[in-house]
């Protein structure tokens, strides 16, 4: 056998699809190369050839982003009903909860970064795809009404398909809940901070993810309104090769600074240093 | 008369061609005094075809679809904001321009009077001819529609005028020059702003609904919504396209998707449906314009009674208690199932 035989590409019928042993390598979605596992772990699962940012779990990312040990989980038994009864959306919720471990597609609690104390939520892309139904809405605001009581800052990591389309028009609701309880926060001068990653879309894009006192993105991730699917089918003009990705975003103004996985802490402590500071000017 | 009937008004269509036939033979001598020869009253054939096509309207109008309602909202002949502006208001002075790049036609605004007072209103516009509907990009605003409305609003905050925000749109545009302009940062700060904005809103939904495009200009005190209209998170057809991957099967999607007005004030979503002449609004745009108005006049002398503080309270407090969901900690175990109901 040629060396690196068993590198084989996918076959286009599918029909001998490369397999990868578990565990020992990992194809990168990306650009397809395979790399050891145990390389792209310790690259912060970013691909060592391209930097693509692999989805991380939410244990990953708290190990990544807080203080060792910091992290108090909040409202961890909110979780979604299904009010419209809308077809297949109990087994689904289930199914998503065995997978993860998780009650709803975000964690939210208290922690600490270089000592600082905050409030943190991380979104759970594996479950619903971390769209907002009435279970998210509902941990998000409790997070920023906290926020606001205790005077700490708030920091999201997004990560959604948009509103949870199974919750009908309550879903969409929360659009407008969560950004009115920013606006409260806005008010009284709380440090809101988003972490945009791979994928922030729909009315998670156009509301929370969007209203950061500081935008900052991991390269590379899917960030805009509507997918092809939902949206009009023609987009009526040549789409640049990066559409609705974090570079073509930050390109448009909507986002401060795109930030490398490895980055990101050193980044939040630091803007949480200058939004926290004793105010110099004080009425 | 009907111009664009649907497939299930078509039946109607043809006896209000008929009756509209005998119409005009009772208002021609000639013709009058042939059907006299015959034996023919006109007059009375009228009140019998008017009769069966009532009976057939109610039956109709009881069995609608949710994917029917989805028709009736977008129907071609439905009253748009500028003919619930035109009847409804007097002395209305458009504003245009976002202040930053453009004015978008997708939406209109300015001020107004409504019984007297001084108003601001603003809403989305659709068209019926080919040439204007592509003028109001089928009422699917860009982020300087967005950028507008919030000018307007932003206007009634500063001089105290009351906000009347009527809502028809398919979504928000989401082409690329929508996001390289940022239609979803510019939704976002929508809804952020009109949150806590010191002055009463009141919405009507008139016809579609269309997620957030529609949202964006909808955080209101008092959110109205006419029979036929319809609210969802997502286009039934691209609910389709996800579910099923295929757009055809919106009918079912609609279904699903409970975005009817009877649902939304089941949900606690809306304050209050406001009835349709039988038939819908398109059959008699003076008569549900009238009722309209008599709901924007209630509602609005409701919220005159609040201060401005409580006003925006009760705001937070209406969408603070939307949404589904239970604690299932058992610590702490509570189902909240309850919106406004």
């Amino acid at each position: 056998m040629a060396r690196g035989g068993w590198f084989r590409k996918q076959s286009r019928n599918g029909a001998a699809e490369a397999t990868v042993p578990d565990g020992l390598w990992s194809k990168c979605p990306r650009c397809g190369v395979i790399s050891f596992a145990r390389d792209v772990e310790r690259n912060l699962n970013v691909c060592p050839k391209c930097e693509y940012h692999h989805l991380i779990t939410v244990e990953q990312r708290l190990t990544l982003t807080v203080d060792e040990n910091s992290f108090v989980e909040m409202d961890a038994g909110i979780t979604s009903l299904n009010p419209l009864a809308f077809p297949d959306y109990d087994d689904k919720l289930n199914s998503d909860r065995a997978k993860t471990g998780r009650k709803e597609a975000i964690v939210t609690g208290r922690a600490k970064i270089d000592g600082q104390t905050l409030l943190i939520g991380i979104a759970e892309f594996g479950f619903r795809a971390g769209s907002m139904g009435g279970a998210v809405g509902e941990k998000i605001v409790r997070l920023l009404e906290l926020a606001e009581q205790e005077n700490l800052p708030v920091i999201l990591f997004t990560a959604s398909g948009g509103a949870r389309m199974q919750e009908g028009l309550l879903s969409l609701m929360q659009m407008a809940k969560t950004s009115a309880a920013l606006a409260r926060l806005d008010q009284a001068r709380i440090p809101y901070i988003v972490v945009i990653t791979h994928p922030t879309t729909g009315g998670v894009y156009a509301s929370y993810a969007a209203l950061g006192d500081v935008i900052i993105a991991e390269p590379g991730a899917t960030v805009g309104l509507a997918g092809r699917r939902v949206g009009n089918q023609d987009m009526g003009a040549k789409l640049p090769e990066d559409f609705q990705t974090t570079e073509f975003q930050y390109r448009c103004g909507m986002v401060d600074q795109i930030v490398h996985r490895r980055d990101v802490r050193g980044t939040l402590g630091k803007l949480l240093m200058f939004l926290t500071e004793a105010r110099t000017y004080v009425k | 008369m009907l111009n664009n009937p649907l497939d299930f008004e078509k039946p109607i269509a043809e006896l209000d061609d008929l009756i509209d036939e005998f119409k005009l033979a009772s208002r021609e001598p000639e013709m009058r005094a042939d059907a006299e020869l015959k034996g023919i009253d006109i007059e009375l054939q009228i009140a019998e075809l008017e009769t069966k096509r009532e009976a057939l309207m109610t039956q109709i109008f009881a069995n609608l679809t949710p994917w029917n309602e989805v028709q009736m909202a977008r129907h071609k002949d439905r009253p748009y904001t500028l003919d619930y502006i035109r009847t409804i208001f007097k002395d209305f002075m458009e504003l245009h321009g976002d202040r930053t790049n453009a004015d978008d036609p997708a939406i209109v605004g300015g001020f107004a009077k409504f019984q007297g007072e001084s108003v601001v209103v603003l809403g989305h516009q659709k068209a019926r001819d080919l040439k204007e509907r592509q003028l109001r990009n089928f009422g699917s605003a860009r982020p300087s529609g967005f950028r507008k409305a919030l000018r307007l609003m932003k206007l009634a905050e500063k001089f105290s005028r009351p906000l009347i925000i009527f809502v028809d749109t398919p979504a928000a545009e989401a082409n690329l020059m929508a996001e390289e302009e940022g239609i979803s940062s510019t939704i976002a700060i929508c809804l952020r702003e009109m949150s806590v904005l010191r002055t009463p809103i009141i919405v009507v939904i008139i016809g579609e609904g269309g997620s957030g495009g529609a949202l964006g200009i909808a955080v209101g005190d008092t959110i109205l919504m006419l029979e036929h209209a319809v609210y969802s998170v997502i286009p039934p057809e691209g609910c389709a396209a996800i579910l099923w991957s295929d757009r055809s099967r919106a009918p079912e999607a609609s279904a699903a998707l409970k975005l009817t007005a009877k649902h939304a004030a089941e949900f606690g979503l809306i304050d209050e449906v406001i009835g349709e002449p039988l038939g819908g609004a398109h059959r008699d745009h003076p008569l549900i314009a009238e009722s309209v108005k008599s709901s924007l006049s209630y509602h609005l002398d409701v919220l005159k009674n609040l201060s401005i503080q409580d006003l925006v309270d009760r705001r937070y407090s209406k969408f603070r208690n939307m949404g589904r969901w239970e604690n299932t900690d058992i610590t702490t175990a509570v189902v909240h199932v309850s919106s406004s109901d």
